[in-house]
């Protein structure tokens, strides 16, 4: 099954009528993954025995027609847990990790009888912006394959974008899901901090990190975050809050909406053509009956110096769990207990994993706490502060989620501030824990730009309503990458 | 600001061993941003509370239940090295117990 | 040269939940290795901590017994370290703002009272255990990992091992009428670390402090703390600097040793738990701490005194513990003298769980069968000597005494009208007896008595007997 055409909607009426089963799905699926894969390699473990016979499972008993996730094939970020399938983290830490859990959100659709087909390259415990950190292959981009897919859920996102599934999961640190959405022209959400379980989820930075979805369409990402949505017990983070209907905010209804523009997103670093294509997207939310304005982020220029302190901090203290004793890697050199700590935990990490964990622990080592970790927890207040004043006035933020479009595979990272000024656009709704939103806005030179959307707290409709209007007034989302293999 | 020694000392801390050559771009890289955190320092926080969680949660909390553990073999599946159901690591020389 | 000392104490407890502190896994002791755990414990990757409501109840009501002002807002703190029995390489604690600051306790030392201040109480979680091979390897069991704990640290305000010892007794005995812990040594559940330092009497700064470890009783800390003053003092006189270090006490003796030098502070960095939201204590909830704390064994001692009229001595033996002090005030509401109770459980009751060695709770003596027991000696119904009979069985087998002695035929013959006829016929038959207590020997009372006994098979009450045969005597 090529997906570049197909939304759940589609698939599930072939299932209903009995034109296609579930087995079938999967075993299309399976065939079309490895055709691209040897192109796009987004997947770190196809679990080809797992989906067939969760697909024979479906095919046992008549597709509920409310449930558009039965018998689909989803891709799962390697950095979510699957009972019984390794989970690596795209980390030599844990080649042979197997988790003896499911992460809620993998619970989560397989309640809704969906199908965990395989699972998707990472960088490296989702650090990076490239997904190049991997410590076991590079993703490249479906629309142009010398360039990457973005990162770190770069896999999630392009297998999407290849048409190997319809939908996947991602994870969301500091544009994690958007920036790669963007890149690979397909939707992608960042729904707000406490929307969904973090339980399963390999944690990175506690206070930023959020699950979320991949997928052609708005309203396929619509379904999807719905089934993976609401609180759970075994994350105390996880917000007691109703989850409405996403889909029923999906009429491309967005007349008298009121809709900001923040200057600071807009500013000089942002690559020209880009730009354009973010303007043109603001004349077109304009011309369906929504208000935009002009408003300032004043705090947003530090998002990213906040976001080298509190996240590498926190990853610091997340990842001295991987010590080589209950399980991962143990350096076959060890001799001694330092030896296994050090030698397993120098051997396991890579570079950029080792550095952030290094920045982190140093911004929280004594005498240097106050001046950094304390510090970017204030500014991390006036950032939030930032977006309650906007939200006072107005529905939605909107802006470009990246300021350049795919870069090229191993371009030289020898700045890593440079790399890192990728992600000054899509930072401040982790700060702030807001739902953020990439859609396709068209392209430049052959490459998708993403246009962002940012909404209030726990008002992903919000979000999902402008998304939708500007994807059926577009129609970007059926722009699809012509790669070998790809279009038919 | 930042010297190969306190780089050091910050990898003592982190349990990771770097090559001379790694120390040095290390030093570099950590330097370079510290430097520009070091803008924050501009930003007037005076009064400002630390934002440690966003979404504004207090009092989650579980009644004491217990719930059975984990299968003790499932678990060691995992584990590099283990007998008799116990974790095992070379030995412990510091006989300080906590 | 003239020495003071001081002592500070650092005491962890275990906190007696159903439930560890941050996961739900069961506490047990002495459960094989590795099976209390789960993927919470072991500090599996994509794992979340929860707090345990009951933990965190139960350090609030320690914290309000300490006279402790109770933290109204708080969040948790991980402090980073590694080691083999902290599996996610960080402990989640409270740094920044305990449970509680402030308290005292009230102790009595040489007949003198001394306040005792408590800077601060936290909860946070235990560690697992690490047991060493011989084979150059360590052993780890995850069972005690994440068990609750609360730490006490107290001010700087001990000067003796003497109040350091009544420190920890008078602790102990607070913690444990709180219900918030079995406050047992042995088993691990109080731990002890202890920081002294010596300085010439008169001197502003505080002189270099060591730590003590493995102190594994009371008394092991009072002797430890003894020989440390000895051996800071005597440096000092030398004329050498006392360095910081961690000293291990060894029982066998008595001396301490040193374990290591310390350099510098450890660097733990702290910072904010992301993954448990801040706590806000409401005026409910502390009201339901304070509503459910039981009375204090002070308060108790002085009720007993005053109220009970027992002696000191007795209200102090009492409130030892929560389960004497809690049984003894049973027996009374179910009608026993206070005194009475007092003496069987100080004396027999005692004895036993000595020889035993066992806990009051795990014998099978009730308040009320002790009370019953009581007062059939009072009212005659049973002699001492049978007493010591039917309170074995009542400690050991769970029965009903007055229906056991009636059984048993244990009950004493103290009625006058079935007492007189044997009486009567005994002296009938015994002349010679009677014309010898006329002449004054004294000892044919004795002589008939014994007859008596023998003749009701040992169950007349020894009393009745001799005033119905005195009167009987006197009447011929």
């Amino acid at each position: 099954m090529n997906y570049l055409y197909e939304d759940l909607q589609s698939i599930h009426a072939k299932l209903v009528a009995g034109d296609l089963s579930a087995t079938q799905l999967v075993t299309e699926t399976l065939a079309e993954i490895e055709k691209k894969e040897p192109q796009v390699d987004a997947f770190l473990t196809i679990d080809e025995a797992g989906a067939q016979a969760a697909a024979a499972q479906v095919d046992a008993k008549p597709i509920a027609t409310d449930n558009l996730l039965a018998g689909m094939p989803i891709g799962i970020k390697d950095n979510l847990l699957t009972d019984g399938v390794t989970t690596t983290a795209a980390s030599k830490m844990l080649a042979n990790f197997k988790p003896v859990f499911d992460a809620t959100v993998v619970e989560k659709l397989k309640a809704k009888d969906a199908i965990m087909i395989g699972k998707n390259n990472l960088d490296e415990f989702a650090m990076g912006s490239s997904t190049e950190t991997s410590a076991f292959k590079k993703t490249k981009n479906p629309w142009n394959l010398d360039k990457v897919p973005g990162g770190s859920s770069g896999g999630s996102a392009a297998a999407v974008a290849a048409g190997e599934v319809v939908a996947s999961l991602g994870t969301d640190t500091g544009g994690s899901i958007r920036q790669p959405a963007a890149f690979n022209g397909i939707v992608g959400i960042k729904p707000t901090y406490g929307r969904v379980s973090r339980w399963g989820a390999i944690a990175f930075a506690s206070s930023l990190d959020q699950v979320g979805v991949f997928s052609r369409t708005v309203a396929d990402n619509a379904t999807v975050l719905q089934a993976i949505s609401g609180h759970d017990e075994k994350d105390s983070t996880s917000a007691d809050i109703p989850v409405p209907d996403f889909r029923a905010a999906l009429d491309g209804n967005i007349k008298g909406m009121k809709i900001a523009v923040a200057k600071e997103y807009m500013a000089e670093g942002v690559a020209p053509g880009v730009k354009a294509q973010i303007e043109t997207a603001i004349d077109t939310l304009r011309s369906l009956g929504a208000t935009v304005d002009e408003v300032s982020l004043p705090n947003s220029k530090y998002a990213v110096q906040i976001y080298y302190i509190i996240a590498s901090s926190e990853a610091s203290s997340n990842l001295s769990r991987f010590d080589g004793i209950r399980y991962g890697y143990r350096s076959p050199e060890a001799k001694t207990l330092e030896d296994v700590y050090v030698k397993s935990r120098s051997e396991g990490f890579g570079h950029e994993v080792k550095r952030r964990i290094m920045l982190g622990t140093f911004a929280l080592s004594s005498g240097f706490y106050d001046a950094y970790f304390k510090k970017a927890g204030q500014v991390r207040t006036l950032v939030i502060r930032d977006f309650e004043k906007v939200f006072a006035d107005y529905d939605l933020v909107v802006g470009p989620t990246t300021p350049t479009t795919a870069f090229d595979l191993g371009r030289k990272v020898t700045d890593p501030v440079t790399m890192y000024m990728n992600d000054i656009l899509t930072i401040p709704a982790n700060m702030a824990g807001l739902p953020a939103m990439s859609v396709p806005a068209g392209l430049v030179d052959g490459l998708p730009v993403g246009l962002q959307i940012i909404g209030k707290a726990f008002d992903e409709e919000a979000v999902y309503r402008v998304g939708y209007a500007f994807e059926q007034a577009t129609g970007f989302s059926k722009n699809v990458p012509s790669f070998k293999g790809g279009k038919a | 600001m930042i010297d190969k020694t306190q780089v050091q000392h910050v990898a003592e801390l982190s349990k990771l061993a770097f090559s001379d050559a790694e120390l040095e771009q290390l030093t570099e890289q950590l330097a370079d941003i510290m430097k520009m955190t070091d803008e924050l320092n501009k930003v007037d926080t005076t009064g400002v509370p630390v934002t440690t969680h966003v979404n504004n949660l207090q009092n989650i909390v579980r009644e004491d239940v217990a719930q059975a553990g984990t299968d003790r073999d499932i678990l060691m599946k995992n584990a590099p090295d283990s007998a008799d159901g116990l974790l095992k690591v070379p030995a412990i020389m510091d006989k300080e117990e906590a | 040269m003239n020495f003071e000392t001081t002592i500070g104490l650092e005491v962890h407890i275990e906190l007696k939940t159903n439930s560890k502190m941050y996961s739900p896994s069961p506490v047990n002791y002495g459960a094989e290795p590795n099976t209390n755990t789960n993927v919470i414990d072991w500090g599996y990757p994509g794992t979340l901590p929860t707090l345990n409501k009951g933990a965190y109840t139960l350090g609030m009501m320690v914290a309000t017994a300490l006279h402790a002002d109770i933290a109204r807002d708080t969040h948790f703190d991980r402090k980073n370290y590694f080691y083999p029995d902290n599996p996610k390489a960080y402990q989640i604690t409270q740094y920044e703002q305990p449970l509680g600051k402030d308290g005292y306790i009230e102790v009595q030392v040489d007949g003198h009272t001394k306040k005792i201040g408590i800077a601060e109480l936290h909860v946070e979680e235990d560690a697992g255990k690490n047991t060493h091979g011989s084979d150059g390897y360590s052993y780890v069991d995850l069972n005690r990992q994440g068990t609750a704990l609360i730490e006490i640290v107290s001010k700087p305000d001990m000067s003796t091992p003497e109040e350091a010892y009544a420190y920890l007794e008078t602790l102990r005995q607070i913690v444990q009428f709180t219900g918030a812990s079995d406050v047992k040594m042995e088993e691990g559940s109080m731990r002890v670390d202890t920081n002294i330092s010596v300085r010439p009497i008169g001197a502003k700064q505080y002189g270099i402090k060591s730590e003590l470890k493995n102190l594994n009783s009371f008394n092991h800390v009072r002797l430890g703390l003894a020989y440390e003053i000895k051996r800071q003092s005597q440096l000092l006189i030398a004329g050498e600097t006392i360095r910081p270090e961690t000293r291990r006490f060894d029982e066998k003796t008595g001396e301490t040793f040193l374990m290591r030098v310390k350099t510098g502070a450890d660097d733990y960095r702290y910072f904010p738990e992301p993954d448990l939201p801040p706590l806000h204590i409401g005026d409910d909830w502390l009201q339901t701490v304070q509503d459910n704390l039981p009375e204090m064994p002070a308060k108790r001692r002085a009720r007993y005194v005053d109220q009970l009229g027992l002696p000191e001595y007795d209200a102090g033996v009492l409130t030892n513990t929560k389960e004497m002090s809690d049984f003894f005030e049973a027996a009374v509401a179910d009608g026993a003298a206070p005194k009475q109770v007092s003496n069987w459980l100080m004396g027999e009751v005692n004895a036993y769980l000595n020889d035993q060695q066992i806990d009051l709770q795990e014998t099978a003596l009730t308040p009320a069968h002790l009370a019953q027991m009581i007062n059939l000696i009072k009212d005659g119904v049973i002699s001492s000597k049978i007493a010591k009979k039917v309170f074995q069985e009542i400690i050991q087998n769970d029965t009903d005494p007055k229906a056991w002695v009636e059984a048993k035929g244990m009950v004493q013959l103290s009625d006058p009208a079935k007492l007189t006829p044997i009486i009567t016929g005994i002296l009938d038959d015994n002349q010679q007896s009677i014309d010898d207590f006329k002449n004054g020997k004294d000892r044919a009372v004795g002589f008939l008595v014994g007859k008596i006994m023998k003749e009701t098979r040992g169950q007349a009450n020894p009393k009745v007997v001799n005033d119905l045969l005195m009167a009987e005597l006197n009447k011929r």
